[in-house]
């Protein structure tokens, strides 16, 4: 989870600026891309998400800037680096063939010999669970299925850095679900360093490690996922990322259905289908958070109760923007009414409460055993 | 009723011709197919590489580019039989080459014929493919070259259909053919330009047999690349 950790630089952006039709649709100071993380580009359409993946992955020159893999530059036409990486995109993109020869399609390009296609091919599509579909014509796929086919054809030539653009916006909710599961746990199993863009705030967040925020060809915000979301540098971000406080963690103990998740700064009680020890993102949606000034505020049915310090309050309209540190970041609304009774203000103290109901888990695969 | 007599007794005759394995007819047939065959080998090598290529780049004057290749897809046999001839012609500029009524000009002409058409259907085909494709198989780690041959393998369906309609327009020319070739006895003569000048004697009998002979030549072509087109889809 921390940039910092012992993850390192493997793909770097410095100074890209990309034009289409005489209009800058990309312009990128600096991104740093770490090894083994998830990065993920998200942003409204049109924001140049896509347009950032394609030159990351060396298949569109920029007008200006430079990429440097493994602190080198790119050099010969980006074809040496375009041999470590992969590319999945929203179309699955499949050759008139069996499944079978479409994932063997990258091996072969590497003058791969039939022998090692033979071993390697039939792994990778047990592992996208397309194992059974080998022989079937890629034409007659559903949409999960040849998006299946198309990720084992990326991971099958064991490539450093995968390029995900909005991979899954085509298929349908519970097959979307699935899918992502099974990426994230391959993800996680082969250590594989990727750049994945969407729309949707929730694929980010079961994937991705880091999160850019991209609006109109400029990344807006750049960090952790839960610094991202619980400390937008912008209104933009705010209204674009949502509005939730996510707060990772894992579970420490189960009891009765509620289970305690530890989060950094502190413990917080949910409801949720999890197992001890699980990794666990805990949202909770601002509406749900009560301020109370009385510091002794120990009579309520509210599972969660923590003191903090009000550190920003931004005004939106009807009502106003919270943001507390109880040890860790939380976000409330309160009406312009209760923020006059209440005299809040920055810096003052308050004691924050919200049922453990109200928490939305969304649960990121177990701990590694040992 | 005495045309269909005319009709019957020409089909009669052709089947006789076929079966006994005539010789000027089998030697006709044959220059046909090498002749046809072989103009529409040329027209494959150069509009697959010219229609890919044009398919897969951005210049100034392209979008009139294309539409040259589009208007050449439907060139008058007979304007080409005359150009080329203007240009085989003792004093024109490719006289030297001294091959005006010989085979190898009716290759040349009906290369010329068939090339717009292959590079016509290559550009709409490869055109036709999902933009990002070719993207996605660089992103495979594909050399330049490679991603031409996947993307022309990949709009191999259409292509066929290419093979077809070039090889269609030529074998069934005469224009062409008999203005660049002269219908010379044992020598340039072909089915079309055969057929034209038995006709014209009142011969309707063997025009009749060497016109079943064409539409059997061309039907069998067109049968054998319909089977590979069929089958090359995998279930």
């Amino acid at each position: 989870m921390n940039p910092a950790g012992n993850a390192h630089v493997l793909l770097q952006a410095e100074d890209l600026l990309v034009h289409r039709g005489g209009v800058t649709v990309l312009d990128i100071p600096t991104l740093d891309v770490f090894s083994g993380q998830v990065l993920a580009l998200i942003g409204p359409n049109g924001a140049g998400k896509s347009t950032l993946l394609l030159t990351l992955a060396g298949l569109l020159k920029p007008a200006r800037g430079r990429l440097l893999f493994r602190g080198e530059r790119i050099g010969n036409g980006g074809f040496d680096y375009r041999r470590h990486i992969a590319m999945v995109f929203q179309e699955p993109l499949l050759f008139d063939a069996t499944v079978f020869e479409n994932v063997a399609a990258g091996l072969k390009i590497r003058g791969v010999g039939r022998a090692e296609i033979g071993r390697t091919v039939p792994e990778y599509l047990e592992r996208f669970g397309v194992g059974h579909l080998a022989k079937r014509s890629a034409r007659k796929l559903s949409g999960g299925e040849a998006q299946r086919t198309s990720l084992a054809r990326a991971f099958v030539t064991k490539p450093e850095i995968v390029f995900l653009d909005e991979p899954f916006s085509s298929l349908d909710t519970p097959t979307r679900d699935a899918l992502i599961g099974d990426l994230e746990r391959i993800l996680r199993e082969t250590h594989t360093t990727a750049v994945a863009s969407t729309h949707d705030q929730t694929e980010a967040l079961r994937l991705a490690d880091r999160m850019a925020v991209m609006n109109g060809g400029t990344i807006a915000q750049i960090g952790p996922v839960a610094e991202v979301i619980n400390r937008p540098a912008d209104e933009f971000v705010a209204s674009f990322v949502g509005v939730e406080t996510v707060l990772p963690g894992h579970v420490l103990r189960i009891s009765d259905g509620v289970f305690t998740a530890a989060v950094e700064g502190g413990e917080i009680e949910a409801v949720g289908d999890v197992q001890a020890g699980e990794k666990v993102l805990c949202c909770i949606r601002p509406e749900h958070v009560t301020l109370s000034t009385n510091t002794s505020f120990s009579e309520t049915s509210a599972r969660n109760v923590f003191s903090g310090t009000i550190r920003k309050i931004t005004p939106l309209g009807l009502f106003h923007r919270i943001y507390l540190n109880c040890g860790f970041d939380l976000v409330a609304y309160v009406t312009r009414q209760s923020l006059e009774e209440l005299l809040l203000q920055e810096g003052k103290s308050v004691t924050a409460s919200f049922k453990a109901t109200a928490v939305h888990v969304i649960r990121r695969g177990a701990l590694p055993p040992g | 009723m005495q045309s269909m007599d005319l009709i019957l007794e020409g089909i009669q005759k052709a089947i006789y011709l076929i079966f006994t394995l005539d010789k000027e007819v089998l030697g006709i047939t044959l220059l046909s197919l090498q002749v046809s065959g072989t103009a529409t080998l040329i027209s494959l090598f150069i509009g697959i590489s010219v229609g890919t290529a044009v398919a897969l780049t951005r210049f100034p004057g392209r979008q009139l580019v294309v539409s040259l290749i589009n208007t050449g897809m439907g060139l008058p046999p007979v304007v080409v039989g005359l150009f080329v001839t203007i240009f085989l012609w003792r004093n024109g500029p490719l006289g030297f080459l001294e091959i005006l009524y010989t085979p190898t000009a009716i290759i040349l002409a009906q290369a010329v014929i068939a090339t717009p058409i292959v590079t016509g259907i290559t550009l709409a085909s490869i055109q036709h493919l999902p933009a990002n494709l070719r993207l996605q198989i660089l992103a495979l780690g594909a050399t330049r070259v490679q991603m031409v041959w996947l993307l022309v393998k990949e709009a191999r369906l259409p292509l066929l259909a290419a093979v077809m309609a070039g090889f269609g327009g030529v074998i069934s020319e005469v224009g062409a053919s008999i203005m660049v070739g002269g219908n010379i006895k044992g020598y340039s003569r072909v089915l079309t330009t055969a057929t034209v000048m038995e006709t014209g004697r009142g011969n309707f009998d063997i025009a009749i047999a060497l016109s079943v002979i064409l539409l059997l030549l061309s039907f069998a072509v067109n049968a054998i690349l319909t089977q590979i087109q069929q089958r090359e889809r995998p279930r």
